[in-house]
């Protein structure tokens, strides 16, 4: 890998450890800015979030939830609409930082690609548990789900329950490359989903200058996602990575050497065009 | 050679044999999740459930396990469970002998929730029904024993309500009362304040979800006396009314002043 940014990726950090300094703000100082888990939570006393994945598996549930609830997971859907789906995944979750520590150490340690799992597996995951919740009457993947779990975990104490980010992070050292995350995590394929229609983009704005280094292919969680958008053009895919499937972690834009990636929004086909010479680009 | 058309027929059977193998994989596992369900809606009796908690299998559709009624509680009360707490993972409960519910007035657990996994119709916690005392150890409890302990009696926040103490003669002394802490099911809340300060090791009298505590008659039973109290007389019109069965002289027999023949046998019996 060539003189690589980090911007991106220090800011993901950053936001990561901002959002469990808010939740546990309140249990360890008394600072009570956020109440709640990222279940539901109430931040200030006034903005009510909810997980649009629960509530809807309490809706096929067949509970009618109370109204704040109902409200709190419009804001969440409305937020990641506008930042993108997965930004949760890249910005928020409390199991990112687990799944990516075992990525980094997986690549220290030069560790082949393990298990393959197909990254579809994930939409069957959450028909699975959809399904469970509608059949069974109940919040079926709450039974199990290791995002929940961990963040629980954290804010209210978790004991034995660590273990569960424990065998995420086994999982996705040992068996599977980005298992978890990437093939797995029903909760990543839902906001996926939210994903697929959100505003805020990567955009391969200088994919012309692109040099085929493949950095960008060896950061990237969801390296298909690229594919399009880089090398699409000639079969007429704009320079937009559309695929709800991109975590907007921005790693792409840290580490291309050609400065080819930039945050854009979805419906902005604009393109940077390469100057006569190579590495020299007209506006 | 394969020509273009049975290609085509190949990969759909692929894809075919593909989905079917997914929604299959997703089925099972669905079951898998629908058992573990199942499994979680065995709650312990120790482990009791918010004021106004919709019923079991309602409450695990409707709790997001958020813990806000648990951050609202002023008396940390309530806590989200673990592994082995014997409620569902991450839902709230709380154990009487370890900190009972106080009855806030403003019901903050209550109006903290979300979901309304605990229903905010309930804006009188008298209404709650956490679950119901009963005087479980009446081998242990000191009044059972003919003392004047009380405890229970006098930390309920429905005093005189809910628990009453009911007297009654010591077979032991012969001479002296027994005051029995007697709860009143349609008015305990199950706040646990008595479990909480019964004064034995093991306390006496326990809060239990109320389907543990509580019997119930058939839906088809109906109270003689009940009835006869609504229709201000007794429905039933000519009812032959059997001679009252009682102690008597010897002579007597169970069938009151029946009679009996030189056999010993009774006579025929004219209502
Ligand atoms: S895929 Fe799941 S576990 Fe991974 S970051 Fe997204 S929500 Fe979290
Ligand atoms: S009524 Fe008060 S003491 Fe009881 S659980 Fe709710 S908040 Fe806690
Ligand atoms: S506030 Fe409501 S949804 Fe949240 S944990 Fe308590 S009962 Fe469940
Ligand atoms: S649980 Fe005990 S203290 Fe609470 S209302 Fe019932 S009898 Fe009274
Ligand atoms: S506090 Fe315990 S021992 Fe005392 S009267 Fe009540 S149940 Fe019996």
């Amino acid at each position: 890998m060539r003189a690589a940014g980090w911007k991106w990726l220090i800011a993901r950090r950053l936001s990561q450890a901002l959002f469990v300094a808010l939740f546990l703000a309140g249990p360890l100082a008394g600072l009570w800015v956020v109440e709640g888990t990222l279940a539901s939570s109430l931040t200030l006393g006034v903005l009510p979030l909810t997980d649009p994945l629960i509530l809807l598996q309490s809706l096929l549930a067949r509970h009618w939830p109370e109204a704040t609830a109902l409200l709190g997971a419009a804001i969440v859907v409305a937020g990641y609409l506008l930042v993108g789906g997965r930004a949760y995944c890249s910005w928020v979750c409390p199991l990112n930082p687990v799944t990516d520590a075992a990525h980094w150490l997986r690549v220290k340690l030069g560790l082949r690609e393990g298990v393959t799992i197909s990254p579809r597996l994930r939409l069957w995951v959450l028909a699975g548990a959809l399904a469970a919740s509608a059949l069974f009457g109940t919040l079926a993947w709450e039974l199990v789900n290791p995002v929940t779990i961990t963040h629980r975990a954290l804010v209210f104490g978790g004991g034995v329950m660590w273990l569960v980010a424990v065998g995420v992070f086994v999982f996705d050292l040992a068996i599977a490359r980005r298992g978890w995350c990437g093939h797995l995590c029903p909760v990543g394929a839902a906001y996926g989903l939210i994903g697929k229609g959100s505003l805020l983009r990567v955009s391969a704005v200088r994919r012309e200058a692109c040099d085929d280094c493949m950095d960008c292919y060896a950061v990237c969680p969801e390296p298909r996602v690229l594919t399009p958008a880089l090398r699409g053009k000639a079969k007429g895919f704009g320079p937009v990575i559309l695929s709800g499937d991109c975590t907007n972690c921005g790693r792409c834009i840290d580490v291309c050497p050609q400065d080819v990636f930039g945050f854009a929004s979805r419906f902005d086909k604009r393109e940077q065009t390469i100057g006569p010479q190579q590495g020299e680009y007209v506006p | 050679m394969t020509g273009p058309g049975e290609k085509k027929t190949v990969d759909r059977r692929e894809l075919l044999a593909g989905g079917v193998r997914a929604v299959c994989g997703a089925g099972f596992f669905a079951l898998g999740l629908g058992m573990l369900g199942r499994q979680a809606e065995t709650r312990a009796a120790q482990s009791l459930r918010p004021p106004g908690a919709l019923a079991e299998a309602d409450f695990l559709a409707a709790c997001s396990r958020c813990g806000l009624c648990v951050r609202d509680c002023p008396w940390d009360t309530l806590r989200l469970a673990g592994i082995g707490d014997g409620a569902a993972l991450g839902t709230p409960f709380f154990d009487a002998r370890a900190v009972p519910c106080e009855m806030c007035q403003d019901i903050p657990c209550v109006v903290a929730c979300p979901t309304g996994a605990l229903d905010h119709r309930l804006t009188d916690i008298k209404q709650a029904k956490m679950g119901v005392a009963v005087l479980v150890g009446q081998e242990t409890c000191l009044n059972f024993l003919g003392l004047r302990c009380d405890v229970c009696y006098r930390v309920c926040p429905l005093i005189d309500e809910a628990i009453t103490l009911e007297r009654s003669h010591n077979e032991r002394t012969g001479k002296h009362a027994r005051f029995i802490p007697t709860v009143h099911s349609d008015k305990c809340t199950g706040c646990g304040k008595c479990e909480k300060a019964c004064v034995l090791e093991e306390a006496a009298i326990k809060v239990l979800p109320a389907e543990l505590a509580l019997g119930r008659l058939g839906g088809h039973y109906r109270l003689g006396w009940e009835e006869k109290r609504k229709h201000g007389e007794s429905l039933l019109k000519d009812i032959i009314d059997l001679p009252d069965r009682g102690y008597g002289d010897g002579t007597a027999t169970p069938y009151g002043g029946a009679e009996r023949g030189a056999n010993g046998a009774f006579k025929e019996f004219k209502p």
